[in-house]
C-alpha cells in the first residue's frame, strides 16, 4: 500500500530505513500462526534491540562484580559501567549532572520514591497534591497513599472531551496549600501531549514544584529536564527499548539533597554506628542495596541506541505514521477513536460500535496483530469518556505503514466473526 | 477464521446479541455483582431461589461477548435446577473452560460450546465471571466478586 520511499527519510541527510532498524529487533522475526508479527503494545513495553541484547550478555560475560566496594579491576570495571550508565541517562535527560540521576525499578517507583521522601516530609495535614485526570495508576495511587496518610487532599485536573489537559483548571487550583503538581508529560491511553512547560510556569510562578511522569514521552521525543524546569522527571528502562526492571528518577540535586533516604540498606551510607549513622551523597543515598546493575548497563546501551538513530528521525516516523494510522482507522465503520488532541503522538485508542475490546483483541490477535485492550491502567480515564474498555494500537520507531494496513485488515476480521 | 469460529461459536455470538433473562428482576432475594478489572466486565446477578430450587435468575452489565454469552446460558441452565445441581454445573463448567485434557461431557448441554475458551487462558476470566457472580449470590453472600 505504501512505497519504501515514503518511509525512507531522515535529519542531516542520514537515512531513516525502517526495515535497518527493524533488522536489528530479533523478535519482530517471529510469525506467530504462520503470520508476521505485527507488535502494536508499544505503549506497555517496547522490543529490546541487538545492542541492548549484546551488552546484557557482554555484561554478564565479562564485567560482572558488585559495584563501588571492591579493589579489584573487575569491581572497578563494573562501577565504571554502572556509572557510565548514569552519565548516560543525565546525558539523555539533559540533567545538569550525573548525580541528580537516581536508578529505580521503573516508572511507578521513581513516583513512589518521591512521594514517600519528598512528600512525606513536606506535606502536612490540608495540603494538596495536584494531579490530572488522565493519569495512570502509578501517577494516582502513591499520592492518595500519601493524602491518607497526612490527611492531605488529592486535586484531579479535568481534561477536555479530545483529551486535553484544562489548563485554567490547574491554574485555579494552585495556592499556598499545593506542595505539588504530579502530571504524566504524555498520556498513556489517550496520546496527549501535555503543555508541561506550562505547567511547571503555572506552578512555579505559586512556588509550587513539579513532578513530570516521562513514561511514554520518553521514548517519543527528546526530553530536556533543565529546559522544561522540572523538578523530578521519571522514565522507565523498559519502554526505552532497554531491559525491564530498571528505571529512572531525575531530581534536582538542591531537592535530592534535602529529602531523606527512601530504602535503608548497604551503599546508601557513609559510616553506620548503632547510635548514628550517616547517608551516602547523592544519589547514592536512594540506592539502598546491590542495585539492577546489568539492567542499568542495559539501559544505558539502550539509551546510546536512540540517540544513534537520532530523535528527530524517530519523531518524523512516528508522526506520519500516526497520521497514516489515524486516517486508516477513521476509515473504519463504526470505530471511535478515543483521545483526539491535537498534541498527540503515538498512541490510537478506540472502540468498536457492538463490539467489545475484548473481543477486538482476541480477533487481532489471531491475525498476528497484538494490541492492548482494557482499561490500560487508567480507569479514571475510561469513566470520563463512559466507556468500560479501548482497545489500543501504540507505536514506536519499528513500526510501518504496512503493518497499520495488517491492523486494519484484522478489524475487518472482527466485523466478519460479530456482523 | 476455523480458530475464531472454535471460540466464537454461533450460539456464543446470538446469546451475545440478544442476551436471555437480560434486565431487572425487582423483588429478587439475593443479589451479587461481578468485576473483572483486567477488561472492564461488570454484571450484576439477582436470583430467586424457593426450596432450594432456583426458581428465577436475572443478569444485568456490560462485557465482552464471552462474558454476556456466558451469563445468558447460565441463567438458561440453571433456571428450575437445585442449588446443588447448580454447584456442580458450576464445578464442571469450571473444567470445560480451563482443562485442556477434559472428555466431553455430557451433562453440560448447550454450555459445552465454551470449550473454545480454554485455548485462549486471557480469556477464562471472561467465561467464568456470571458463575463466580453467581455462587456469590446464593452462597458467600458477597457484594461485590473480582475474577482478580
Amino acid at each position: 500500500m505504501t512505497s519504501r520511499a515514503e518511509n525512507d527519510f531522515g535529519p542531516d541527510g542520514e537515512v531513516f530505513d525502517v526495515e535497518r532498524i527493524r533488522a536489528l529487533f530479533p523478535i519482530l522475526a517471529q510469525r506467530p500462526g504462520g503470520q508476521p508479527l505485527v507488535y502494536l503494545d508499544n505503549a506497555a513495553t517496547t522490543q529490546k534491540p541487538l545492542p541492548v541484547l549484546n551488552t546484557l550478555s557482554r555484561y554478564y560475560a565479562n564485567e560482572n562484580a558488585n559495584i563501588h566496594r571492591g579493589v579489584y579491576g573487575l569491581s572497578q570495571r563494573a562501577t565504571d559501567a554502572y556509572e557510565g550508565a548514569r552519565a548516560k541517562m543525565a546525558r539523555f535527560l539533559n540533567a545538569a549532572e550525573p548525580a541528580e540521576v537516581v536508578f529505580t525499578r521503573n516508572a511507578t517507583e521513581g513516583i513512589n520514591l518521591v512521594a514517600q521522601t519528598f512528600g512525606r516530609q513536606r506535606v502536612t495535614a490540608d495540603d494538596e497534591v495536584v494531579i490530572s485526570a488522565m493519569e495512570h495508576h502509578s501517577n494516582i495511587v502513591p499520592w492518595q497513599l500519601l493524602c491518607e496518610e497526612k490527611g492531605a487532599q488529592l486535586r484531579v485536573v479535568p481534561i477536555s472531551d479530545s483529551g486535553e489537559l484544562m489548563l485554567d483548571e490547574l491554574a485555579s487550583m494552585l495556592g499556598p496549600r499545593t506542595k505539588l503538581v504530579s502530571i504524566v508529560h504524555m498520556s498513556n491511553s489517550l496520546g496527549t501531549i501535555n503543555p508541561v512547560r506550562r505547567v511547571v510556569e503555572l506552578a512555579h510562578a505559586q512556588g509550587v514544584p513539579v513532578l513530570l511522569d516521562g513514561s511514554q514521552a520518553a521514548y517519543h521525543m527528546p526530553v530536556d529536564v533543565q529546559a522544561l524546569e522540572c523538578d523530578f522527571y521519571v522514565v522507565t528502562g523498559h519502554k526505552l527499548y532497554g531491559p525491564t526492571g530498571i528505571g529512572a528518577l531525575y531530581g534536582r540535586r538542591s531537592w535530592l539533597e534535602a529529602m531523606p533516604p527512601y530504602q535503608g540498606g548497604g551503599d546508601m551510607i557513609s559510616s553506620v554506628t548503632f547510635e548514628r549513622t550517616t547517608y551516602n551523597e547523592v544519589p547514592h543515598k536512594f540506592e539502598a542495596g546491590t542495585p539492577h546493575i546489568a539492567g542499568v548497563v542495559g539501559l544505558g546501551a539502550a539509551v546510546d541506541f536512540i540517540e544513534s538513530v537520532g530523535f528527530s528521525a524517530i519523531v518524523e516516523h512516528e508522526r506520519q505514521l500516526l497520521a497514516y494510522a489515524t486516517t486508516a482507522l477513521e476509515a473504519v465503520p463504526g470505530l471511535r477513536l478515543i483521545g483526539t488532541a491535537p498534541e498527540k503522538a503515538s498512541i490510537l485508542s478506540f472502540v468498536l460500535d457492538g463490539v467489545h475490546a475484548h473481543d477486538v483483541g482476541t480477533v487481532v490477535d489471531t491475525q498476528g496483530v497484538a494490541i492492548r485492550t482494557g482499561h490500560h491502567c487508567t480507569q479514571p480515564v475510561m469513566e470520563r469518556f463512559s466507556v468500560p474498555a479501548t482497545a489500543r494500537a501504540s507505536l514506536a520507531m519499528y513500526n510501518t505503514t504496512t503493518e497499520i494496513d495488517q491492523l486494519v485488515t484484522a478489524l475487518a476480521t472482527v466485523r466478519e466473526v460479530f456482523g | 477464521m476455523s480458530d475464531l469460529r472454535d471460540l466464537y461459536q454461533e450460539v456464543i455470538l446470538d446469546h451475545n446479541r440478544n442476551p436471555r433473562n437480560f434486565g431487572p428482576l425487582e423483588d429478587a432475594g439475593l443479589r451479587a455483582d461481578g468485576h473483572n478489572p483486567l477488561c472492564g466486565d461488570k454484571l450484576s446477578i439477582a436470583v430467586n431461589v424457593v426450596d432450594g430450587v432456583v426458581t428465577d435468575l436475572r443478569f444485568e452489565g456490560s462485557g465482552c461477548a464471552i462474558s454476556k454469552a456466558s451469563a445468558s446460558l447460565m441463567t438458561e441452565s440453571i433456571k428450575g435446577r437445585t442449588l446443588d445441581e447448580a454447584r456442580k454445573l458450576f464445578d464442571r463448567f469450571h473444567q470445560l473452560v480451563t482443562d485442556r485434557s477434559a472428555p466431553p461431557d455430557e451433562e453440560l448441554g448447550k454450555l459445552a460450546v465454551f470449550a473454545g475458551v480454554r485455548d485462549y487462558p486471557a480469556r477464562v476470566k471472561c467465561a467464568i465471571l456470571a458463575w463466580h457472580t453467581l455462587r456469590a449470590a446464593v452462597d458467600d453472600n458477597q457484594d461485590v466478586v473480582s475474577t482478580e
